[in-house]
């Protein structure tokens, strides 16, 4: 198979209006994944699985992440001249900045005809708020049906063109993404009195009146 | 011809229907409850804190209260309480011991990961799993008394893995009792009459006990 | 080639028909035996004929994801045992696959011919099994299952004694195995392996040519190769179709590359061909396990430098797969540098195979659906997780 830069290089040649960056991946696996842009994608994933070199005719695995803004801190080292005339000072000057949160979409990519792989691609979204429509892939790969649908249910992710965008694990009328860093798990838990604090207090707090039938436990019965 | 195949599969229920009388290969049903079913060694079932002394199972608890097992403890069901006082174990070395420490069974899966982590030898998987409780949440917290169970119980269900365990164990305090003797002989050398006496060695009559150590209600036997 | 066929079966006629009728919209599940747990389908009826049906998922969804991602890594190794309950031999080494990528962790040869022997273990347990489950699901009363039970019993006796635990096994780790099984283990798995296909033939005596079986299976549900592909379709569902994918030959996972075994491929994508698949499979792992027990090396279990707690794997994503016995098996990690994993997500082979279940169900009749739908070995453990 061609490596990640052909790939890319050929995608750029092909397609130039769309953007295609390597991310890489750090880790000993070395996985390296093409970011695309949300408007090319369809068309890239169809050339991606029709190409007699690639054939990527087999999407494995569609997973959501989620990235929440987070604090950066960038170190810059600048020499200051000494105004006593001494030798030039290194200063460290520290800047934060915010970057911003998104929603992530990965499609793990093989070749069952040419038995090849992977290609991971990754699409992400503007925000985790309002701007999280990303293109559906599930008229290029029918099995990112369940699973963008399952990205749609626990991280938000809006697939524009899947043809049957409802939740999959949770109920239709439940609210908010469960698997979404910032969650919140609901405290109003039956009453059950573990020795654990945790669970114990927030359900504490749910029901003010504890249910006479179940009365506070003592971890250590007397002997 | 239609209907051989029918025919074949009959014959087949036929050999197992007469065989389940007399082949051995396919009499397997086991009739628990009225034959205790048969266990293997390395079964598991909710953990147990292993005693050293079954008289005095509170006393000689291995368990130093570390607090790996209830980090480690995948559905979180262990909860321990670090005593505030220490006293000596079985090398004489003064630790603390935990003055609760509660398994919520009805959360426990068996995965044996607080045994796979426990660095003092103190909790293992016991063989018990007819634990059916009147209440559902009392009924199945277990604190420390119920789970304690004596060293001699832990050989009787799994020999050969405590017979690893005391071996370790005794080379570790025969180790430490030596170190002891040389620390004493070094001392015995080289008089010192104003050093105080570590308490390492002597707990003395000061040393604090648990409350009552009376074992607790079927804590102690399985 | 068109991804959203127009119904093959019969169109869909408008709901109340004076002529014919009403459509019939039945509720199956999720408390009904033959979906093999708690999956609900939305069937909508004919007469008794499939117009459209609509699988509904999340009964048993516990997010195991999420809890994974708030435990260490060693934490996750337990709760793995309940995603495919069957076969928990080969979730555990699914994961323990995935993070040893993560992390480029080594793994002796012993346990690497280990873990070979659970798998294939696991896959004669869950491919016995389904069989038996499949003719539950076609109505012969409970006796090839009860049979297929009785050998399974035998071989979770060996993973119980071995393990502790006859089902949640939690028996691999990062880096190897937990135990080392003793020689009178591996003697006695060795005898029972021998053993099996004699249980194999008596099975496929009584059910292969049996002409019910055939008549409620050949035609039914049928696959096309390409469809399959596209829709992420593994495992022997697949290779029922005729495409050869075998991750254990394709990746060549562990050590599978030094076993001399056969793929079976199917020819009409059928529920007779994917009942066949599972004979042939089991026949093959029966092959691959009698090289395992005469060529098992003596040495260590676990890699010396694998580390039980504070296991903290760098900055970086590792995706595994592994050919469990439903299909690929995938576990996605991405590791921030902390004890607990980013992200952490399992490719459930049970859940993609069921893409399709519509397509293949449509013009048969409800009691083929049930048929179908037990062809195409789902563990509802591994489908809502």
């Amino acid at each position: 198979m061609e490596n990640l830069e052909q790939i890319r290089d050929r995608l750029l040649a092909r397609f130039p209006a769309a953007q295609v960056a390597i991310v890489v991946n750090p880790g000993s696996a070395a996985e390296h994944s093409l970011l695309l842009d949300p408007a090319s994608a369809p068309e890239i994933a169809r050339f991606l699985r029709d190409d007699p070199m690639l054939q990527l005719d087999y999407c494995s695995n569609v997973t959501g992440v989620d990235w929440p803004e987070k604090e950066i801190t960038d170190i810059v080292k600048k020499s200051v001249p000494d105004p006593a005339g001494g030798p030039d000072k290194v200063v460290e000057e520290k800047t934060k900045r915010l970057q911003p949160g998104y929603l992530e979409a990965v499609y793990h990519l093989y070749s069952m005809a040419r038995k090849h792989g992977s290609v991971i691609l990754r699409l992400r979204t503007g925000n985790r708020s309002d701007l999280v429509t990303l293109p559906s892939l599930t008229p290029v790969w029918r099995s990112a049906d369940f699973q963008e649908r399952e990205i749609f249910d626990l991280y938000g992710i809006v697939f524009a063109g899947h043809p049957d965008l409802r939740r999959l694990l949770m109920w239709d009328e439940f609210k908010d993404h469960p698997m979404r860093k910032d969650y919140v798990a609901p405290d109003d838990f039956e009453w059950e009195p573990t020795p654990h604090g945790d669970v114990h207090e927030r359900a504490k707090a749910h029901y003010p009146a504890p249910p006479p039938a179940a009365s506070t436990p003592t971890p250590e019965a007397k002997p | 011809m239609l209907g051989s195949g029918i025919l074949k599969g009959l014959g087949v229920t036929a050999k197992n229907f007469v065989g389940s009388y007399h082949d051995p290969a396919r009499m397997v049903t086991q009739e628990y409850p009225d034959t205790p079913a048969k266990l293997p060694e390395a079964y598991r079932n909710f953990p147990f804190l292993v005693t050293e002394n079954a008289t005095d199972p509170m006393g000689t608890l291995r368990c130093v209260a570390c607090q790996i097992c209830e980090k480690e403890c995948p559905p979180q069901c262990i909860y321990i309480e670090k005593s505030k006082d220490k006293k000596p174990d079985a090398t004489g070395k003064p630790q603390l011991y935990p003055a609760v420490f509660a398994i919520d069974t009805a959360v426990c899966m068996s995965c044996q990961l607080c045994v796979e982590v426990c660095p003092f030898d103190a909790i293992k998987m016991d063989h018990v799993f007819e634990v059916a409780a009147t209440n559902r949440f009392e009924g199945l917290l277990l604190n420390r008394e119920q789970l304690a169970k004596p060293n001699e119980y832990f050989h009787q269900i799994r020999p050969t893995e405590a017979a690893e365990v005391d071996g370790r164990l005794t080379a570790e305090r025969q180790a430490a009792a030596e170190k002891a003797k040389a620390a004493a002989a070094a001392k015995a050398a080289a008089p010192k009459p104003t050093t105080p006496v570590a308490g390492v060695a002597d707990p003395g009559p000061a040393s604090p006990r648990p409350a009552t150590p009376k074992p607790a209600e079927g804590g102690t036997a399985p | 080639m068109s991804l959203f066929p127009a119904n093959s079966g019969p169109t869909v006629r408008a709901v109340h028909d004076e002529f014919h009728g009403d459509l019939l919209e039945v509720s199956m599940g999720p408390q009904h035996p033959s979906t093999h747990g708690v999956f609900r389908m939305v069937v909508t009826l004919d007469g008794e004929q499939i117009v459209k049906l609509k699988p509904v998922f999340g009964y048993l969804h516990r997010n195991h994801e999420k809890i994974a991602e708030n435990t260490s890594y060693l934490s996750s190794m337990p709760y793995t045992d309940r995603l495919d309950y069957l076969c928990s031999m080969t979730t555990n080494w699914a994961y323990a696959l995935a993070v040893e990528k993560l992390s480029g962790q080594a793994v002796p040869d012993r346990a690497q011919y280990l873990r070979i022997i659970m798998a294939e273990l696991t896959r004669l347990v869950n491919h016995s099994c389904l069989v038996g489950f499949l003719f539950n699901d076609l109505g012969t009363s409970f006796t090839p299952l009860l049979y297929a039970f009785r050998e399974r019993e035998k071989i979770l006796d060996l993973f119980e004694s071995l393990s502790g635990s006859r089902m949640m096994c939690n028996y691999q780790r990062f880096g190897g195995c937990r135990v080392d099984p003793s020689p009178e283990w591996l003697a006695a798995a060795s005898a029972l392996v021998d053993n099996f296909p004699r249980f194999l033939d008596e099975y496929e005596t009584m059910l292969t040519g049996n002409e019910i079986l055939l008549a409620r299976t050949q035609g039914v549900g049928r696959l096309a190769a390409a469809h399959a592909i596209n829709a992420g379709i593994t495992g022997p569902v697949l290779r029922a179709s005729g495409v050869d994918y075998d991750l254990r030959k394709v990746d060549g996972t562990g050590f599978y590359p030094r076993f001399e075994f056969r793929v079976p491929l199917g020819a009409h994508g059928d529920t007779y061909d994917r009942y066949m698949m599972r004979i042939l499979e089991m026949r093959e792992s029966v092959k691959i396990l009698q090289q395992a027990f005469k060529t098992l090396p003596a040495g260590p279990i676990m890699d010396p430098k694998a580390k039980l707690r504070g296991f903290r794997p760098k900055a970086g994503e590792a995706y595994g797969r592994l050919e469990s016995p439903k299909g690929e098996l995938g576990f996605y990690l991405i590791s921030d540098g902390s004890p607990n994993p980013w992200r952490y997500r399992v490719r459930p082979p049970s859940l993609i195979n069921l893409t399709l279940l519509e397509e293949m169900c449509l013009g048969h009749t409800i009691a083929d659906a049930v048929v179908i739908l037990g062809s195409i070995d789902i563990v509802l453990g591994e489908v809502d997780r």
